[in-house]
């Protein structure tokens, strides 16, 4: 391998860890701050690639702003599921959420399925996105993938911003520490937890509205997403923003170079770095590391 | 009064059953064993469609006996496959078995059917080891081998003047068994495949082997793919600029009932299938008409596939006069059987799989215009067949 194919599947790499990031990081606040397993996160994701297939018609080059209004409307739909099913489950055991989480996933794939069928369908790319530059000799670089990685970016810088630097933020940390004693203090516990649900599956869809021109949108499309989602946030330490994204662009290297160099084996790759980091540190490499 | 016209009803209902055996006998059970949920579901369901439209077409009769469908759904599930295909021939003891799409479900028929010496009729799996190693007297099927397709574009791949390949696919049965065939065919035409390229099913993350791809500079790319899969590669390699330079070949799945998602991506690319839609013969515009009325869809690859298993039933039904006690007669006719199907005439070899012609086909808009026919009467090798 030459050095400008080594940057190229470098960049391959990055790009493809930053998407999953975006979907691992809502997963890791719910799972992390709220202590509920949510298996139906890869299907916020599907639920946003089809808001991004459905709404397409409506925005036609207006890219943003149809990002924006999925957003909007799938932290809408995050706030009212949180209130009706999920607020039910914090004091219950892991078996019941995992159960009612599931059962959410057979209903939101049914409920496609009615809605939209199950044909494959494409995802056009903005027009003011489309083409790509050229990169060593026959490949060219879509300019897509460059702005998928680029709003990847501001997402992760905005999500540590608000963690970090907000009165919400410090209030997501003191809730998520200790959820009695931030009661004690006056929190609004419930509110709290109803806005981080109704952010991590805007997050999710978010990814899912972003990965779509990439993607097209198929059916059964969260159920892989998910698999690969928990193993970034255990890798990462359940609840850490900054480990999931060290263990997003871990997993994506590996995978990469792993499908190029261990062709037979590549699925294995992924799964021997969990291991491996397991048996170094049994809690993630981040564990609660805000 | 009351009960002497019951007992009357009864008797005349009783008497019409003794009619309708006198006249044919019971009806023949078919088992359809297909998806009718998850992502084959409308595979599943136009292949019953075309299965039932040829048996209309005859009046609802095969060999001179009405014909009673049981269903079961296989969910696609190999696991399940077992328990499913049980359901059929133990609790509905049904005479023939159709099924399926999925090829893992398809070899636990197979082993079924052989165990219980059950008729099955294959409308679409195309393993190789169903009518290769696990071939078996009472096994048929209508559709096509992983083999047969692949074949053909290894051929049309040299003869376009390639001499280096790269192949990709999923990294399970299907994909390994496309790209044998497409690599002998090609390198007996002269060509070389430099590199095999996988990935664990069903991920679509590309972009890693695209650079691989476009490092190792083939003449020809030769992908099995299909669904969601087929399209996202498809409008990956074109996004990725490799489309200009390198020339993208598969079987027909890359492209059938997928080219509407792909859009512009898959503009000019060349498959091999045994089939196309607007393939412009009287026999295929007949089907199509016929079964656009009946069911207010228009009719695919996998409608033809189940109408040709209806034809291949009714051969052998016919030729026992509907006796299904006479099964040697009744499997010797279903192999000897010229099946004029709406892709073509074929026939069946003694392995159990169609002796066809696979067409070269190009994409058009949202068609797969044909092109010419790649390899005439091909016959799949059926490796490991001892029949």
């Amino acid at each position: 391998m030459d050095l400008p194919t080594f940057l190229v599947q470098c960049l391959n790499a990055v790009q493809y860890g930053l998407l999953l990031f975006l979907v691992a990081s809502g997963l890791t606040l719910i799972f992390g701050i709220m202590g509920v397993i949510n298996l139906a996160h890869g299907s916020f994701y599907m639920i946003g690639a089809y808001m991004a297939f459905a709404l397409a018609p409506y925005f036609g080059d207006w890219f943003i702003a149809k990002l924006l209004v999925g957003v909007l409307l799938s932290a809408l739909f995050g706030y009212v599921l949180e209130w009706v099913f999920f607020s039910f489950l914090y004091q219950r055991e892991h078996l019941q959420q995992v159960l009612m989480t599931y059962a959410l996933i057979l209903v939101f794939e049914e409920a496609r399925s009615l809605l939209v069928g199950n044909d494959v369908h494409g995802v056009a790319t903005p027009e003011w996105l489309a083409g790509g530059f050229q990169l060593g000799g026959l490949m060219s670089y879509p300019w897509y993938r460059v702005f998928a990685s680029l709003a990847c970016i501001v997402v992760a810088l905005g999500l540590y911003f608000v963690v970090n630097r907000t009165r919400l933020g410090m209030m997501i940390r003191a809730g998520a520490s200790n959820r009695d004693m931030a009661r004690g203090l006056g929190l609004n516990i419930k509110m709290l937890y109803r806005v981080v649900f109704a952010g991590g599956v805007a997050l999710a869809a978010l990814a899912g509205m972003i990965a779509a021109p990439l993607s097209s949108v198929y059916p059964g499309m969260g159920g892989s997403v998910l698999i690969i989602c928990f193993v970034v946030v255990v890798i990462g330490g359940i609840g850490s923003i900054t480990g999931a994204l060290i263990a997003s662009l871990l997993v994506g290297f590996v995978d990469t170079f792993g499908k190029v160099f261990f062709a037979e084996y590549s699925g294995v790759g992924v799964y021997l770095l969990m291991a491996v980091i397991l048996v170094w540190r049994p809690e993630g490499l981040m564990k609660r590391a805000y | 009064m009351k009960t002497f016209l019951k007992l009357s009803t009864l008797a005349a209902a009783l008497c019409l059953t003794c009619l309708a055996q006198a006249q044919g006998g019971a009806p023949v059970k078919v088992g359809f064993m297909l998806p009718y949920t998850g992502t084959y579901a409308s595979l599943g369901n136009m292949i019953e469609n075309g299965f039932k439209l040829y048996v209309q077409e005859q009046g609802g009769k095969l060999g001179g006996r009405e014909i009673q469908y049981f269903k079961v759904d296989d969910e696609s599930e190999p696991s399940k496959a077992t328990d499913n295909v049980g359901k059929l021939i133990k609790r509905d003891q049904v005479d023939v078995l159709v099924g399926t799409v999925h090829s893992g479900v398809a070899l636990a028929m197979a082993k079924a059917a052989k165990e219980s010496n059950t008729l099955l009729i294959i409308p679409n799996a195309g393993a190789d080891a169903i009518t290769g190693a696990m071939c078996g007297a009472n096994i048929v099927r209508s559709s096509f081998s992983n083999w047969q397709p692949a074949f053909a574009m290894g051929k049309v791949a040299a003869e376009k003047g390639a001499k280096k390949a790269i192949t990709i696919t999923w990294n399970y049965a299907a994909g390994a068994e496309s790209v044998r065939g497409f690599t002998e065919a090609f390198e007996k035409g002269g060509g070389k495949v430099v590199k095999d390229l996988n990935l664990p099913f069903p991920g679509v993350e590309f972009q890693a082997l695209l650079t691989e791809i476009a490092a190792q500079k083939p003449d020809a790319v030769y992908a099995f793919f299909a669904g969601g899969g087929a399209v996202k590669f498809v409008k990956d390699y074109a996004a990725a600029g490799l489309n200009k330079s390198i020339p993208l070949y598969g079987p027909g799945f890359l492209t059938d009932g997928t080219l509407e998602a792909q859009g512009a991506a898959a503009q000019g690319m060349l498959t091999t299938l045994h089939y196309a839609d607007n393939l412009d013969t009287p026999r295929n515009n007949a089907f199509r008409k016929n079964f656009a009325l009946t069911y207010k869809s228009q009719a695919d690859v996998y409608a033809v596939q189940g109408y040709d298993a209806a034809q291949i039933l009714s051969a052998g039904l016919t030729a026992v006069k509907g006796d299904l006690s006479k099964r040697d007669a009744l499997t010797a006719a279903m192999h000897k059987v010229v099946v004029d199907s709406p892709r073509g005439k074929f026939t069946i070899s003694p392995a159990g799989n169609p002796v066809q012609d696979i067409y070269l086909r190009e994409a058009k808009g949202n068609n797969n215009e044909v092109r010419g026919v790649a390899v005439k009467a091909l016959a799949d090798p059926a490796r490991g067949c001892k029949l």
